[in-house]
């Protein structure tokens, strides 16, 4: 198991590398300096400018230089708000996304998952179809159609839940956890059903009925370990859509989090900001696959085996 | 194993009772249905479109649904029904042309390495592996943002993205097809690699590829609708769903059928591809997961 731990961390070491390194070249390919939108700007501040920014320097110093910085955990200073570095950035927009992330990933997990799970009890009656037309639904309905819908019904004409901002008002976090946790719910519902449909047809589910246990004890103890290791396995991924989720939710509902920084820094070519936030968000990627894998390969009993032989 | 063999000595018969199964599909057909009539109104819209494209009535403004103007206007008097036509057009052909690059490059990297196996195999899944590993959404982003919001970046960037899990589905295709008889047969013949790819392995890979191909437009109109809705995707002159629905959710209060129709009009699409997708896995008895 440890070796496959560590074998998985070594493969995500180049995978980091090349995104930093892709990252780096392709916001330097960017046609036009940083400093070029401003007019009239003096020679001399522009060198200064260059200079602090490290600009005057040959690419391939600023590319090692830059590693270097990244090594001790710097990401650098923000282009377009002069004296904040991205650090700072980061660390106030972060845990505002990361708890909109949670919201959104425990109700696609517990939405999700139960009716999935009610679903796979009673394959092809109402009990499936039902929720697996609402998972249809989720699946079919954009983000960003979705969020507008809410705050239309919900903000605008019923008037029960406040229409933006995050922590400010009482309810202000429920349409935007709901809106960016619905088409993972419906992802969730979808493949906790295929995993325990198929879970439960083994024969050490039939065993277990045979011994006498009751459904709930089969279906919970025996069927849900297996049954939800495609759900586990679907995390990973669903932590790069969550992420991406998060710009939209966070433009509509004007969320101060990290996914509206990186919308704002694409739109303002704030270059440092989006190499920071991207090589940031990456890695957090990366690592958030890894983990998945990891809670995957333990939870599968046939695969533990083969890694600790 | 064994059902590839019959389906290989089947023949044509495959594709009959595909599209037998199919039919009893009511909701894959309704899919099927749909999508043709709305691929042929986005070809045909040049000429029905009842208003021209850049048509508009400023002193008509904003107003609801009418005899005259089925979807109503925008807020420039322009008719919504000829927004969402030429819109469809953008949206539907990112979705098919993105996917068909991802098809065509997945398809021969598949191909190639299923067929060659051995190191060139062991290297070309590899850099699948990694390429998978990527946060591609953010690349996306990135791309748009350096080299500017161009739609044929756009359809380039999106299938460059999809192609992976193609690669990975004809790999295992091929991997089972290269043993069979006939393809020894071909090599015995003294056919080339290629030709043999292309007359004798691809041909027998259809369904997969066809189901997931299926399953894919409709993940790519979702990138671009994404990526437009942010700004960051179709611009103006052109336009396109995902930027209607933007358009429409920023006056949404005032004028909710702008964000209403170009939201049915994505939706229904996207519904319409995932039953059809749904249907011909059944229909073509695929089993769902790529690896």
């Amino acid at each position: 198991m440890w070796r496959f731990i560590f074998g998985r961390l070594l493969q995500a070491v180049p995978v980091i590398f090349i995104v930093i390194t892709a990252t780096f070249f392709l916001v330097r390919a960017a046609p036009g300096g940083p400093f070029d939108a401003e007019k009239a700007v003096i020679p001399e501040v522009k060198a200064a400018l260059e200079r602090q920014y490290r600009l005057d320097l040959p690419l391939h110093e600023q590319y090692f230089a830059y590693l270097g910085d990244l090594v001790q955990g710097d990401l650098g200073p923000s282009f377009k708000y002069p004296g904040r570095s991205i650090n700072e950035l980061i660390e106030s927009g972060l845990p505002v996304t990361a708890e909109l992330g949670a919201y959104a990933l425990l109700i696609a997990l517990i939405i999700g998952g139960l009716s999935g799970i009610l679903a796979a009890l009673r394959p092809n009656t109402l009990q499936d179809y039902i929720p697996m037309s609402m998972a249809m639904i989720g699946i079919c309905m954009p983000t960003f159609l979705l969020g507008p819908l809410l705050v239309l019904f919900f903000g605008i004409e019923l008037d029960w839940l406040p229409v933006s901002g995050w922590g400010d008002i009482p309810g202000d976090k429920i349409m935007p956890s709901i809106t960016l946790g619905a088409a993972y719910a419906a992802y969730v519902a979808r493949l906790s059903r295929a995993g325990m449909l198929e879970v439960l047809s083994q024969d050490y589910i039939r065993t277990a009925r045979a011994k006498g246990l009751p459904e709930w004890q089969v279906v919970i103890k025996h069927g849900l370990r297996g049954g939800m290791l495609p759900v586990v396995a679907f995390l990973g991924p669903a932590f790069a859509g969550l992420l991406a989720g998060s710009f939209v939710v966070e433009t509509i509902f004007q969320i101060p989090g990290l996914g509206r920084f990186y919308v704002q820094a694409a739109f303002n070519r704030d270059y440092t900001m989006i190499l920071g936030t991207t090589v940031f968000l990456s890695t957090l990627i990366v690592l958030f696959n890894l983990l998945s894998d990891i809670v995957a390969a333990w939870l599968n009993p046939r695969l533990r085996a083969q890694l600790s032989e | 194993m064994t059902d590839i063999t019959l389906q290989a000595e089947k023949g044509t018969s495959l594709w009959e009772d595909a599209w037998r199964r199919l039919k009893k599909n009511r909701l894959a057909l309704f899919g099927l249905g749909l999508l043709t009539s709305f691929v042929l109104v986005a070809l045909l819209t040049p000429w029905i479109a009842p208003y021209a494209y850049d048509a508009q009535n400023l002193d008509l403004g904003a107003t609801p649904p009418s005899s005259a103007h089925w979807l109503g206007t925008d807020i420039f008097g322009r008719d919504l029904l000829t927004q969402i036509m030429y819109g469809g057009r953008i949206s539907l052909a990112v979705g098919f042309v993105a996917t068909a690059v991802a098809l065509l490059i997945g398809v021969t990297w598949g191909a190639i390495a299923g067929y060659v196996g051995g190191r060139v195999d062991a290297v070309m899944m590899r850099i699948v592996d990694i390429l998978y590993a990527l946060p591609f959404m953010i690349f996306i982003v990135l791309l748009m943002v350096v080299f500017g919001r161009n739609l044929l970046l756009l359809f380039l960037a999106i299938g460059a993205v999809e192609w992976l899990t193609m690669a990975r589905i004809m790999r295992g295709q091929v991997q089972t097809l290269r043993k069979q008889e006939f393809v020894e047969a071909a090599i015995s013949l003294g056919l080339g690699p290629a030709t043999i790819i292309r007359r004798h392995l691809v041909p027998n890979a259809l369904g997969p590829i066809i189901v997931y191909t299926t399953l894919t437009i409709p993940s790519v109109m979702l990138l671009e609708a994404f990526l437009s809705f942010l700004g960051l995707g179709v611009q103006p002159p052109e336009t396109s769903w995902g930027l209607l629905i933007s358009y429409g959710a920023e006056t949404m209060e005032e004028y909710p059928w702008l964000l209403l129709f170009p939201g049915m009009a994505l939706t229904l699409t996207l519904f319409a591809l995932n039953f059809l997708g749904d249907g011909l896995r059944d229909a073509l008895d695929v089993r769902r997961s790529a690896d």
